[in-house]
C-alpha cells in the first residue's frame, strides 16, 4: 500500500498556499513535512483526509494504492489522523473510544471487546476500558489515541505535529510506539511537525517547505 | 436538503413577520375587506388621534420604556464594574438560570403581591413598624405615573441583561485589560468603565435594544402593573383589538403602528445617545484620571443587586405562599394555615391550560431545536459564513413591538383558516422560542473543536454518525440549556398566545394575566405559581440529566 499525491496546488483567494508536484510515500515508511507555521502543513493535511475548509481551493490528487481517493468523503477515505492534541472522546470510556475506532463490520460484540482488551494489552494499558479518559496521564492517552485510529484499520497514517504536547522524556517512548507499529502495519505515514529530532527519529525522506509567501506572515 | 435549512428557517420566520407587518399598515390606512374597508384613507388615524388619552399613553410609554431599560442597564454596568473578577460576579451567575426562566407575568404578579398595599412588605411591617392594621389606601400597583411598572421591568430585565454581560465578558478578554489599566494606577471602577465598558458595550447593544423594544411595548405586565386610565400604547392598542365593536380594528391597527413608529424613533435616540456618549467617553479616558478605589461603588452595586435578586425570588415564593394560605387577614406576616384546598379546588380547571402550555411549549421548543440544528449542521457541513444580517435578522422578531405584526399575522392565520389552532400558535411562538434557542446554541456549537469532527471521520464515522454520537453528545449541556430556555420563553409568552390562539387557546400565561384583573390572590397565586415553575422544572432537568449521565466523566463537567 502506498500513498501518492500529484500535482496538488491549494489556493486561497488566488494566493497559491501549498504546491506539491509529486509525492510518494511507500508502505512501512514514514514521510516528514518541515516547515515553519503558517507554511500551509496543516492545510496538506486537512486536504489529504478532506477536511479542507471550502474557504480553499484545490487541484491534484492522492491516490492510495493506485486508486483515487480526491473525490471521496473524508469518513470513506480510511485515512487515519492523529493530532496534537489526542482528542479523546470525553463523553466515553476509553474501551467506547475504541469501539468508536473499529470497524462496525466486526459484529459480534465479544470478538469486539475482545480486539479492543487484545490492543490496550500490547499497549501496556490492560485493564484500561473502563477508565475515564480524563483521569489517564498524558502518555496513556496519547496511546489511547494512537490504538483508537489504528483500530480503524487506516490504509495511510497522518500525523499533525504528535508529540508536540508531550513532555520530553515521554517523547522518545512515544515516537518508538508509533514508528514501529507504522512499520509494523506496513502502510505509509506523513507526518508534519517542526521539531527536527521527530524527523530524525522517523528515519524517512524529509521534505521542507517554506512559507507561500516571505512576508506573508 | 441540508442547505436548504438556512432558507426554510429565513422563510418560517420571515413570512408571518413580513404578512403580519403588511396585514397592520393596511387596515391603519382603511383597508380590511371582511369589515368592509375597501378604501385607502387617513380616517383610521384621525379615529387614533381623537382617542382620549392617546398623548398621555405615548408620554407613558415612552417615560417607562426608557426608565427601565436606563435603570436595569446601570445597574448591570454598576455591578460589572464592581465586581469583576471576584467570586461574587460567578455566584451571581449561577443565580441568574431560574431568575431568566421566570416568565413576565407571574413575576409581575408575585412583585404585585409583595408590593401592594396589603402585600407581603406592608404585611411584614405591620403593625409593629407602620401602625397599620388595614391597608393604606396608596396606589403602589397600577399607580398612574407607571413606577410600578419599572420596577417591576427592571425586576425582569436585570438578570437578562446581566447574563448577556456575563458572556460578553468572556469574549473581550476583561481580566488582562483590567490587570494593564491596575498596572499604569488605574481605580478598579474608574479601570473598568476605561478600558471593558468600551469593549463590553458593542456586545451588549443588541441585546439593550431588545430590552429597550420589550419595555415599550410589553402587554402582560403592563395590564398586570402598569396604570389604568390611560394604559400604556400597547395596551390601549390590545383594548380596542379586544372590543367588542370591530370597527375599533381601524384605529387600533393604526396604533399598533404608531407604537412601531414609537419604538423605531426610541431606537435612534438611543443610537443618538451611544454617539453622544462616546465622544464623551473618549474625551474622558483622554483626560487620564486614575479614579479612586470604588469603595463606594463596590459597596452599593452589590447590595443593589442583591437587593434586586432578593425581590426576585421573595415575588416567587409569595405566588406559593398564597396558593397554599388558608385564611390571612392584613396585619398578619404569614398565613393563619396552610392548606391544599386551593389547589384540589383548582386542578380541573388549571389542568386544561397547563396542559396546553406543555404542548405548545414543547411542540414550538423541539421545532426551534430541529431548525437550529439544521441550520448549524449545514453551517459547517457547507462552510457557510452567516454575517451580521443573518445575526440582525434573528433578532428581529425580539426588536419589533409584538402587536405592531401579531394582530396582521392573525388575518393572515384567519385566512389561511388556521387561527385558533394549536398549529397557528406554535408556529408563532416558534418566532420567538427560535432566536432565543439559536443564539443561547450557536455560540457553544460554533466553538467545539472542529478537530473531533475531522478526527470522528477519520476513523469512519459519516456525517450524522459525527453529528449524533460526537457532537451532539459533548455538546449535550448547551443544547438542552438551549431547549430549557426555549421553553420558558415559550411558557412566557401573552400575546403571540392570544392573537394566534384567537381567544380560544388558553393557556396558563394568558389565564394568569386575565385572572390578575382580580381574582383571589390563592387562585392567582396557584396559576402564576405553576407558570413560573414549569420553566424551573425544565431548567433543572437540563442541569441534572447531563450531570448524571456524566458522572463518571471528569472532561465532561462545566469548566
Amino acid at each position: 500500500m502506498s500513498l501518492v499525491i500529484e500535482e496538488l496546488e491549494i489556493t486561497l483567494a488566488e494566493r497559491s498556499l501549498v504546491a506539491v508536484s509529486r509525492l510518494a510515500v511507500a508502505p512501512g515508511e514514514v514521510v516528514t513535512v518541515m516547515g515553519p507555521s503558517g507554511s500551509g502543513k496543516s492545510t496538506l493535511l486537512a486536504w489529504l483526509s478532506g477536511a479542507l475548509d471550502p474557504a480553499f481551493r484545490a487541484r491534484g490528487r492522492v491516490t492510495l494504492d493506485g486508486k483515487d481517493v480526491s473525490a471521496l468523503p473524508p469518513h470513506r477515505r480510511r485515512i487515519g489522523l492523529l493530532f496534537q492534541d489526542d482528542l479523546l472522546f470525553p463523553h466515553l470510556s476509553v474501551a467506547g473510544n475504541l469501539a468508536f475506532g473499529l470497524p462496525a463490520s466486526l459484529r459480534d460484540r465479544r470478538a469486539r471487546e475482545a480486539r479492543i482488551a487484545a490492543a490496550l494489552e500490547e499497549a501496556e494499558l490492560g485493564g484500561f476500558g473502563p477508565r475515564d479518559p480524563a483521569t489517564l496521564s498524558g502518555g496513556q492517552r496519547a496511546r489511547v489515541a494512537l490504538l483508537r485510529t489504528l483500530l480503524a484499520e487506516p490504509r495511510a497514517l497522518l500525523l499533525d505535529e504528535p508529540f508536540g504536547k508531550l513532555d520530553v522524556a515521554l517523547r522518545g517512548r512515544m515516537r518508538e510506539f508509533v514508528f514501529e507499529r507504522v512499520l509494523r502495519l506496513g502502510i505509509p505515514a506523513l507526518m508534519v511537525t517542526h521539531d527536527p529530532a521527530d524527523a530524525e527519529a522517523a528515519a524517512g525522506p524529509v521534505l521542507h517547505v517554506a512559507p507561500a509567501t516571505p512576508d506573508g506572515g | 436538503m441540508l442547505k436548504a435549512a438556512p432558507w426554510l428557517t429565513a422563510g418560517l420566520f420571515l413570512g408571518p413577520i413580513a404578512a403580519g407587518l403588511a396585514g397592520t399598515l393596511l387596515p391603519a390606512f382603511g383597508w380590511l375587506p371582511a369589515l368592509g374597508g375597501t378604501t385607502l384613507s387617513l380616517e383610521p388615524w384621525r379615529a387614533l388621534l381623537d382617542a382620549p388619552g392617546l398623548g398621555r399613553a405615548v408620554l407613558l410609554t415612552l417615560g417607562t420604556g426608557f426608565a427601565a431599560t436606563i435603570l436595569s442597564f446601570l445597574l448591570v454596568i454598576a455591578f460589572c464594574a464592581a465586581t469583576q473578577g471576584s467570586p461574587l460576579a460567578r455566584r451571581a451567575q449561577a443565580a441568574l438560570a431560574p431568575l431568566l426562566a421566570t416568565p413576565h407575568a407571574a413575576l409581575a404578579i408575585g412583585f404585585a403581591f409583595l408590593v401592594a398595599p396589603s402585600g407581603w412588605i406592608a404585611r411584614a411591617l405591620s403593625p409593629w413598624a407602620t401602625g397599620w392594621d388595614r391597608p393604606p389606601d396608596w396606589a403602589t400597583v397600577n399607580d398612574p405615573w407607571g413606577i410600578a411598572l419599572v420596577a417591576g421591568l427592571t425586576l425582569k430585565e436585570v438578570p437578562y441583561l446581566l447574563l448577556m454581560a456575563f458572556a460578553g465578558l468572556g469574549q473581550v478578554r476583561a481580566a488582562e485589560g483590567m490587570r494593564a489599566a491596575a498596572a499604569l494606577g488605574y481605580g478598579p471602577v474608574t479601570g473598568w468603565l476605561k478600558v471593558v465598558l468600551p469593549q463590553l458595550y458593542p456586545q451588549l447593544r443588541l441585546p439593550l435594544y431588545a430590552v429597550l423594544v420589550f419595555s415599550l411595548s410589553v402587554v402582560d405586565v403592563a395590564l398586570i402593573l402598569g396604570p389604568g386610565a390611560p394604559p400604556t400604547l400597547s395596551a390601549l392598542v390590545l383594548r380596542w383589538f379586544a372590543d367588542r365593536e370591530l370597527t375599533m380594528w381601524f384605529p387600533a391597527a393604526a396604533g399598533a403602528l404608531l407604537l412601531l413608529l414609537v419604538v423605531l424613533g426610541a431606537i435612534l435616540l438611543w443610537r443618538l445617545g451611544e454617539r453622544v456618549a462616546a465622544v464623551l467617553g473618549r474625551r474622558w479616558i483622554a483626560a487620564g484620571g486614575r479614579g479612586g478605589g470604588g469603595v463606594v461603588l463596590g459597596l452599593a452595586a452589590p447590595a443593589l443587586m442583591g437587593l434586586l435578586l432578593a425581590a426576585n425570588a421573595a415575588a416567587l415564593i409569595v405566588l406559593l405562599v398564597w396558593s397554599f394560605a388558608g385564611p390571612w387577614r392584613f396585619p398578619e406576616a404569614l398565613p393563619a394555615a396552610f392548606t391544599l384546598a386551593t389547589w384540589q379546588a383548582q386542578v380541573p380547571a388549571i389542568a386544561v391550560p397547563a396542559t396546553a402550555t406543555l404542548a405548545v411549549a414543547l411542540a414550538a421548543t423541539g421545532l426551534a431545536l430541529l431548525l437550529t440544528l439544521a441550520c448549524l449542521e449545514a453551517e459547517q457541513r457547507h462552510g457557510l459564513r452567516p454575517g451580521r444580517r443573518a445575526l440582525l435578522l434573528i433578532w428581529l422578531p425580539l426588536l419589533l413591538p409584538q402587536i405592531a405584526f401579531l394582530f396582521g399575522w392573525q388575518v393572515a392565520l384567519v385566512r389561511l383558516d388556521l387561527d385558533g389552532t394549536m398549529g397557528a400558535v406554535v408556529w408563532t411562538h416558534l418566532l420567538f422560542v427560535l432566536p432565543y434557542v439559536f443564539l443561547s446554541l450557536a455560540d457553544p456549537w460554533r466553538a467545539l473543536d472542529p478537530r473531533y469532527a475531522r478526527g470522528a471521520a477519520a476513523l469512519g464515522a459519516g456525517p450524522w454518525r459525527v453529528f449524533l454520537t460526537v457532537k451532539c453528545r459533548l455538546l449535550l449541556r448547551p443544547l438542552l440549556v438551549a431547549a430549557a430556555v426555549g421553553f420558558a420563553v415559550s411558557v412566557g409568552l401573552y400575546l403571540p398566545t392570544l392573537f394566534a390562539g384567537a381567544g380560544r387557546i388558553a393557556t396558563l400565561t394568558t389565564e394568569a394575566v386575565t385572572l390578575a384583573a382580580g381574582a383571589d390572590r390563592r387562585i392567582l397565586g396557584a396559576y402564576a405559581a405553576l407558570q413560573a415553575l414549569m420553566p424551573l422544572a425544565a431548567y433543572a432537568l437540563a442541569v441534572a440529566l447531563p450531570t448524571w449521565l456524566h458522572r463518571d466523566r471528569r472532561g465532561m463537567r462545566p469548566a
